[in-house]
């Protein structure tokens, strides 16, 4: 499962970087979209990777650590998502903005071999 | 009123919170009523910082035991709940922040607060960010206020949207996201590896930790600290800095000088906590010294290259960005109290000299450039918010009350800020760049450090790249012909007034300021007082 989860926060991020590179914005904005799932992957990860361990306390069960999952990653993840979306959409808001008074979807605004 | 005190840590949060939120359901033709509003909040927050700063300055026992003040949040003690800690430097950040909030926020009420919509409730929620940036003693909450404070630079960058900011905002945006991103990697290795986000318990677990740990803690504080960085502005992580600067409406740009500060505050507060036994790579040390100084002559380079007043004052920001963490990298100990004085002057000049580029804009002959006209319709049909009804096609057309001898006013405050951004005599700017270089001529001639005199001599160099290229600046506004006698309403000149009056107060009152900066650097060497000050029980041996 580690090598899948890794392989997959790679992935993720290489191709998020690539895109982030590229000169269109719509090409930026799902760079930024898919770096920030690595991310959010990658801080879920740091809680360590377990299964069958709910991140709740149960009151039914004995209270053991190893039971359960560190809650705190996954607030942390929830956390980073809400802000990751709504700076997401403000972008978006701006790249269509930028295309109305740029005519262009070029990030800086001009083509660059016209 | 005692119950009030106690919370009072919380209100810099709080306060703009609530009122920015309030503003937002305000109708926009309301214009008296959202002023006032926003104003008395700023009021507030000038009150509050100023007492806290008060309370610092000479201590009570009992009340505040170790210069301290730490506000548990919902009840739940550190390192499991949320706390917000104010000690020296957090409350000197916090009262600077308000000191120049509040003449930003008078000036805009002129007529850059109705060229676009809610920009009252973004500035709010700004100072909410800032403050809370400063208060927090908690690294995942530092993000979640960077988030606050960007998120509301971002729609105050674009305040007034024209073609140029917008382009400019979108590099600006794409940038900070980028190191947002870059944010969360950091805290959440450093989470993988101690376990904990609380700054007071990162510095306990630091200076216990075992050696196999440490170097993925180190990559973890790395990546955080190229986070910080890029908001601080260090070369080569600044190249959005400059043109984000010069695209902003006057006050925006204004209160952007502050929001460099803010990544230095933070590098400052973790390197402290962390400096047991050593601080890692971007908190101190050599990577840090070299690219900093790297960006104090990237400054210098952009500044003798700068042809426009507000792309001169960015790169003087970009500047003073670099001292302030050249000279903190450099960890010579009796510079940090020098280094304080630096970033208190810095910060109101900066601030004074981007209202200053707004006003002269309009020596031009022909004033309304594409900087000062009135706004595209497109934010108020995005927004549905109808036409505001007082923007006119010309702002000149403004009726206000204008006062006598603009021009030698703004000659005045032009030469008062070009003393305090290049530390020429006899202002506070040259009393903090003449006591940092006593300090490094002592740590130079007592260790011999060429470190030290690479830093003596670009500090002098940047000085003296400033004065060339702002008396060339002025010269050309202020002497040229063909220019045209402005007019400058009382509640334009009046906030750069009290800028520079403040910077003035500073000078004649160098002796108590020192004291205090002082006593802020010596708690920011020592580490111990604010770790004991959170967890009343754990210590940090050396």
């Amino acid at each position: 499962m580690e090598l899948i989860y890794s392989l997959a926060v790679g992935i993720f991020c290489a191709c998020g970087v690539w895109l982030l590179l590229r000169p269109r914005t719509f090409q930026v904005i799902l760079g930024l979209a898919l770096l920030s799932y690595a991310t959010n992957l990658f801080i879920f990860a740091m809680g360590r990777l377990t299964l069958d361990r709910p991140p709740l306390i149960d009151p039914n069960v004995v209270a053991d650590a190893s039971l359960y999952d560190d809650p705190i990653p996954q607030a942390l993840v929830l956390t980073a998502i809400v802000i990751g979306f709504a700076t997401t959409a403000l972008f978006l808001v701006m790249l269509i903005a930028s295309r109305g008074f740029t005519g262009t979807d070029h990030v800086d605004g001009v083509e660059k071999d016209e | 009123m005692s119950t009030l005190l106690r919370h009072l840590p919380v209100l810099p949060i709080v306060l703009p919170l609530i009122s920015g939120a309030l503003l937002l359901f305000l109708p926009q033709q309301r214009t008296v009523l959202r002023s006032s509003i926003a104003l008395l909040s700023t009021l507030a927050q000038v009150a509050i910082a100023a007492y806290l700063l008060h309370r610092l300055i000479d201590p009570q026992p009992g009340l505040l035991e170790h210069g301290v003040e730490v506000y548990v949040l919902g009840g739940w003690v550190a390192p499991y709940g949320i706390v917000l800690v104010v000690d020296r430097l957090s409350a000197l950040m916090l009262a600077l922040n308000a000191a120049i909030a509040l003449p930003v926020h008078v000036y805009s009420l002129a007529h850059w607060d109705r060229v676009g919509v809610h920009y009252h409730s973004m500035l709010q929620f700004l100072l909410m960010g800032l403050n809370g940036a400063f208060l927090t003693g908690d690294l995942f909450n530092l993000f979640v206020f960077f988030e606050i404070l960007l998120s509301a630079s971002y729609g105050l960058l674009l305040h007034g949207s024209n073609a140029v900011r917008v382009k400019a905002g979108l590099h600006y945006v794409a940038v900070n996201l980028a190191g947002s991103l870059i944010f969360l990697i950091g805290v959440a290795l450093i989470y993988g590896v101690a376990g904990t986000l609380n700054m007071a318990d990162l510095g306990v677990q630091w200076a216990a930790m075992a050696p196999e740990r440490r170097s993925l803690f180190e990559a973890g504080v790395g990546i955080l600290g190229i986070a910080f960085l890029i908001k601080a502005g260090i070369w080569p992580l600044n190249f959005w800095l400059p043109k984000t600067y010069t695209a902003a409406s006057p006050p925006v740009a204004a209160m952007f000088a502050i929001m460099t500060k803010v990544g230095v505050y933070a590098l400052l507060r973790m390197g402290s906590l962390l400096a047991i036994p050593e601080a890692p790579a971007p908190f101190a040390g050599p990577w840090l010294f070299y690219g900093t100084v790297a960006t104090m002559w990237f400054g210098i380079v952009g500044m003798l290259a700068a042809r426009q007043l507000t792309r001169l004052v960015a790169f003087s920001v970009i500047a003073s960005s670099g001292t302030l963490l050249a000279v903190i990298a450099l960890g010579v100990t009796s510079a940090t109290a020098p280094v304080l004085l630096y970033l208190i002057a810095s910060v109101p000049a900066g601030t004074a000299f981007f209202l200053i580029a707004g006003m002269t804009e309009r020596l031009r002959v022909n004033s309304v450039t594409e900087e000062t006209r009135a706004p595209q319709p497109t934010t108020y049909t995005a927004f549905m918010a109808g036409e505001p009804h007082e923007v006119g096609d010309n702002e000149l057309d403004e009726v206000g009350v204008a006062i006598p001898a603009a021009l030698a006013f703004l000659g005045m405050a032009f030469v008062s800020c070009t003393l305090l951004t290049t530390g020429m005599p006899p202002l506070v700017g040259f009393m903090a760049k003449f006591s940092i270089i006593s300090a490094l001529l002592g740590a130079a001639m007592d260790q011999s450090s060429l470190d030290a005199w690479l830093l003596i001599v670009s500090l002098l160099a940047a000085g003296f790249a400033g004065l060339i290229a702002l008396t060339k600046r002025g010269m050309r506004s202020f002497w040229s012909t063909g220019r045209t006698t402005p007019r400058l309403r009382f509640i334009e000149a009046m906030p750069v007034a009290f800028l520079i009056l403040l910077c003035v107060t500073m000078t004649i009152a160098a002796g108590p300021v020192m004291n205090y900066l002082d006593s802020a650097a010596e708690w920011l060497h020592e580490p111990n007082a604010y770790i004991h000050a959170v967890l009343p029980t754990r210590e940090v041996s050396p």
